[in-house]
């Protein structure tokens, strides 16, 4: 299995052990990954207004050149997924978008959305397979119970994404079980962290954080995990303040496969010590 | 400041007609207690050619554009959109972004590293300006 990979700036720069981790993790069950020779952020947004062309131009290209290499474009960040996937439709089913963008962009062949943008957990669920993810497992996180938190960007809207169930997914759950701990499920899973107004209205994204961990605590979770690495700070800094460790679900997932990660520095708590199994530990 | 109705409509891209007033946006909305004007009176307000009034409104900027809107309205209105192009009509005179290149300094370390994820002052970059 080859995919070509777009990073995005968060987990090349900040948190940059986790895309690393990711990878390292990927290539542990077999999956090749090559990171695109040139990319640009995707903007972390998806521009929502119909006229708006130049802010859907790095997706676009990314989207070109994993065409150019004939590999099938894998995503990790949630908000890079969110955004390349969306524009790649709009390059395939709106002529008007389509035409405008490649009029631009000028590549040697006008590209209309053929690139398939595959997420890690999806690579995961529909290329390695849970149950080969589980036979891969050399310390499993027994005893650890993982509320897993997916967040907006991946789930909705559900006819753009078809990630999974928007209101009821179940591929975090199926990935936590693979690894060996138990998933939690809670109301507040598939609810928004706060996303960007933590830049502006800290009261604001304090007050959803502390709603999605309060309602994690609250059905019984040692921790919760993650693969956004936005929701990872919000819910971290702005969230649990402390009171609930929350992790990027890859490094659970490379701790399982017995790749003993490093802790992560900076804004992005990854976790290192689940090795411990221990579900009272800080980072 | 004057705005064109016709003009948010057409940026939304979506058909404020179809909504039925069930209110399901805004009983599906994380940020209903922070917003002057719920998503069902926004996407009300707009059908009605009274998207001036909500130029100066708090839901502009407590939106997250978190799609649960989107998602669960039954008539596929897509009141996020809505929103959307009512916050970029309100930034569109000089100097009405709400973010500013000044305003990121505070987010630096003393080494001029990110102290937040740069995926959160791209995000919030595109929303708060234009």
């Amino acid at each position: 299995m080859k995919f070509s990979y777009f990073p995005g700036c968060t987990l090349k720069a900040e948190a940059g052990r986790s895309g690393e981790t990711a990878i390292s993790a990927a290539g542990a069950l077999g999956v090749e990954v090559t990171e695109l020779d040139q990319w640009q952020c995707c903007g972390a947004v998806y521009p929502l207004a119909r006229d708006e062309i130049a802010t859907k131009l790095s997706a676009v290209r990314a989207l070109i050149d994993a065409k150019r290499a004939g590999l099938p474009l894998l995503t990790l960040c949630s908000a890079c997924h969110h955004v390349i996937k969306r524009v790649n439709r709009d390059m395939a089913e709106d002529s008007d978008v389509r035409d405008r963008v490649n009029s631009y962009v000028a590549p040697e062949v006008p590209y209309g959305g053929e690139t398939k943008v595959v997420h890690f957990l999806e690579m995961l669920r529909d290329h390695v397979g849970f149950d080969s993810v589980a036979k891969r497992v050399t310390a499993p996180l027994a005893g650890q119970r993982v509320a897993a938190y997916y967040g907006c960007m991946l789930l909705r809207p559900s006819s753009a994404m078809g990630f999974d169930d928007p209101e009821n997914p179940s591929i975090m759950e199926g990935l936590i079980a693979a690894i060996g701990a138990e998933p939690v499920l809670y109301p507040q899973r598939n609810e928004c962290c706060g996303g960007y107004l933590a830049i502006e209205n800290k009261g604001a994204a304090k007050r959803r954080a502390s709603e999605v961990v309060r309602s994690a605590a609250e059905h019984g979770a040692d921790c919760i995990a993650t693969t956004c690495p936005l929701c990872l700070y919000n819910l971290t800094e702005n969230g649990a303040a402390g009171t609930m460790p929350v992790y990027d679900l890859t490094a659970l997932l490379a701790n399982a496969l017995g790749l003993h990660v490093e802790p992560s520095s900076g804004c992005a708590a990854v976790c290192s010590v689940c090795s411990e199994r221990n579900s009272a530990h800080a980072c | 400041m004057r705005v064109d109705n016709d003009d948010i409509l057409r940026s939304s891209g979506t058909d404020v007609r179809k909504c039925m007033k069930c209110g399901k946006c805004s009983g599906a909305c994380p940020s209903f207690d922070e917003m002057d004007f719920p998503p069902h009176i926004f996407v009300s307000m707009v059908e009605r050619g009274d998207a001036a009034a909500l130029l100066s409104s708090k839901s502009l900027w407590t939106c997250m554009s978190c799609f649960a809107c989107v998602e669960r309205c039954p008539r596929g209105v897509e009141p996020a959109n809505v929103i959307e192009a009512v916050r970029a009509s309100a930034m569109s005179p000089q100097g009405a972004n709400r973010m500013r290149p000044e305003d990121v300094p505070v987010f630096l370390g003393a080494a001029g590293e990110c102290l937040v994820p740069q995926q959160l002052l791209a995000s919030a970059f595109r929303k708060y300006s234009r």
